[in-house]
């Protein structure tokens, strides 16, 4: 949409918004629709201008912003907002249904009754059939759980598996937010035991307990920027390259890969961790879909433990 | 023409056609609606413009017969009831659920989209509570370039045209699509729609399309009513294998199996013997694979022909 269209549909929204929020401050409604003071002045000095034809005063649309706060009047015609897009609707849909389809994840009763008004509210076929749907996983438990302690600011006593390892530890973490993401549940947690932020698979928490303690997360704890991707390598960390069959394509999608090239009808990958045996279980998940070309001591490992477990089948 | 002048004439045009009762034609309007040009032929081609841009915006602009005796004039109007979102109200947690919702598509093709539609929606809910949302972050990852193609052609009915690999064995191959749906599923994304060439209902993988996802025309067919796509894209997934399998786990390792098992028993020193029923053969097999000498498959043989062959390719040995 162009920039002249892209204002009109937001003084369309504005407006209903406005209306039923009488004297509402200006910061309050800049930062509801992503915009600055300013430009919000500017939209409220454009619609003042418009209004029923004639314009004349009577007919004109009242906007005030008088003392940092807005009051808006005589624009019935546009008092309601416009319906949803298509996009619109199957962008809230999909979200609602996702959040619907993990147990534990949010509030069910009030999830199904906005969905509901939703669906009314799209109205067309774009309620009745989806066309985007997102299936993702969580233990409910564990999410219930962790939505507690997090309301409650609560610390939590996780039994965790971690499977580079392939160890149970036994540990006390003060939640910091739980994501819900298309590929699984986490708990993003500050860790008593290992003094660092850290991320918790739902799906490997074994037991979960809410403890009485307040939750403490430290100050210098930091949230990871999502958009970075899920896992990110430390500089020291050391460099893995991957040879991967078309198969295993997925571990350049899952892990963040510092280089990833075309070979061979597959990729070659370098990504870097900080745990050597996660890679060699990886690698011997893949089977002949991938291969370690470096470091040499990985790939020995890898083999090595692939023909000690062969050896038990002999 | 500043951007401002259109939005400001492209309102002005909204309200006078929301207000009145009857049709309006062109001629009328070009009167009520300030900004439009002096010259005829340049009026015309602004109009036709400034309603195209508000049909595709979504504001229902009909066109009627101005007269009920006449009908050689045509008129143009909006009807409330089409065009504004019915009137309801959202409660505080409803609200706190379709923020989330939308929060879910945050840095993602429908970010944009999510966003608008609450901004709408929050017209009929005065109370919100942010506060209800502490901690809990929903996220949809859309990184795959073929996603917005993809879904233009699902949204607007459109038949596509893509490579594809295949990757058992690795062929790559022009397919043409009549996309129904977009399906995320644990993380990847799938396109479910009619295949022209095979006339059959079928699911792909969006990482698996190479280069562009072109839009060829209209489709032709329709999406049969009540098809189950999570089902298909499951299947297309992997088809699962289900039993219970006999395994011997050393002491100590596998917790994640122990958890899942029905019967543990030690065994000889260092050693347990597990009863564990699976949904999906080929991701256990993997999962048994990752552990080396950790765990021997005692049964069923299909289980311990896939580790041993999982096993044999991560050795190097040649099949």
């Amino acid at each position: 949409m162009s920039p002249a269209l892209q204002r009109l549909a937001r003084l369309l929204a504005l407006v209903p918004y406005l209306l039923a929020r009488p004297g509402a401050p200006l910061a309050e409604v800049a930062g509801a629709f992503g915009i600055s003071e300013d430009r919000l002045i500017d939209d409220l000095e454009l619609l003042f201008v418009c209004g029923l034809p004639g314009h004349m005063p009577d007919d004109l649309i009242e906007a005030t912003f008088d003392g940092g706060v807005v009051h808006i009047d005589n624009a019935d015609t546009i008092a309601r907002p416009l319906r949803l897009g298509t996009d619109e609707a199957v962008a809230l849909l999909s979200g609602l249904r996702m959040l619907a389809r993990l147990p534990g994840a949010a509030d069910h009763e009030a999830l199904d009754r906005a969905l509901a008004k939703l669906e009314r509210a799209a109205g067309d076929a774009a309620a009745a059939t989806e066309r985007i749907a997102v299936v993702a996983q969580g233990q409910a438990e564990v999410l219930a759980a962790a939505r507690v302690a997090l309301r409650e600011s609560r610390a939590l006593r996780l039994q965790y598996y971690v499977p580079g390892r392939d160890e149970l530890t036994d540990r006390v973490v003060d939640p910091m937010r739980l994501l819900l993401l298309d590929s699984g549940a986490y708990l993003e947690a500050w860790c008593r035991l290992a003094e660092g932020v850290r991320l918790f698979r739902a799906d490997r928490v074994h037991s979960i307990e809410l403890l009485d303690t307040p939750a403490a997360v430290p100050a210098q704890a930091r949230y990871r920027d999502l958009d970075e991707g899920l896992f990110q390598p430390a500089p020291q960390d050391r460099a893995v390259v991957l040879d991967l069959a078309d198969s295993a394509r997925w571990v350049a999608e899952h892990y963040p890969c510092e280089r990833v090239e075309q070979h061979d009808g597959g990729l070659r990958v370098t990504l870097r961790t900080a745990d050597s045996g996660w890679v060699v279980r990886l690698v011997l998940r893949l089977g002949a879909a991938a291969r370690v070309l470096a470091p040499a001591e990985v790939a020995e490992e890898v083999t090595s433990r692939a023909q000690a477990a062969l050896a038990a089948y002999q | 023409m500043s951007s401002r002048d259109k939005t400001e004439r492209l309102l002005n045009l909204t309200i006078a056609l929301l207000a009145t009762r009857r049709p309006l034609t062109r001629a009328e309007l070009r009167r009520m609606v300030p900004g439009y040009p002096d010259s005829d032929e340049a009026f015309e081609r602004m109009f036709e413009r400034d309603k195209d841009d508000l049909r595709e915006m979504g504001v229902p602009v009909e066109t009627g017969a101005t007269s009920a005796l006449f009908d050689d004039e045509l008129g143009y109007r909006i009807r409330s009831d089409a065009y504004a979102l019915p009137e309801m109200s959202f409660t505080r947690e409803e609200m706190a659920v379709l923020t989330l919702a939308a929060q879910a598509w945050a840095g993602a093709a429908l970010a944009g989209p999510a966003s608008s539609a609450l901004l709408k929606l929050k017209a009929y809910a005065v109370e919100t509570d942010e506060q209800a949302l502490t901690g809990l972050t929903p996220r949809v990852g859309t990184h795959e370039p073929a996603f917005r193609p993809l879904w233009q052609a699902v949204r607007d009915a459109r038949c596509v045209r893509f490579d594809y690999r295949k990757p058992d064995p690795p062929v790559t191959g022009t397919r043409t699509v009549e996309p129904w749906a977009l399906v995320c599923r644990h993380g990847r994304w799938y396109v479910v729609g009619h295949d022209r060439d095979r006339g059959a209902a079928r699911v792909f993988r969006l990482s698996r399309i190479d280069g562009p996802v072109t839009i060829t025309g209209a489709a032709e067919t329709e999406r049969p009513a009540g098809a189950d796509l999570a089902a298909m894209v499951a299947r297309e997934a992997g088809p699962a294998e289900s039993g219970v399998a006999r395994l011997r786990l050393r002491v100590g390792a596998g917790a994640f199996l122990r958890r899942a098992a029905t019967l543990r028993q030690a065994e000889q020193a260092g050693w347990d013997s597990l009863e564990l029923p699976y949904g999906d053969l080929a991701a256990l097999a993997a999962d048994l694979a990752s552990l080396g000498p950790d765990v021997v498959v005692v049964d069923p043989p299909r289980l311990r022909e896939a580790v041993i062959g999982l096993l044999r390719g991560a050795a190097g040995v040649r099949p």
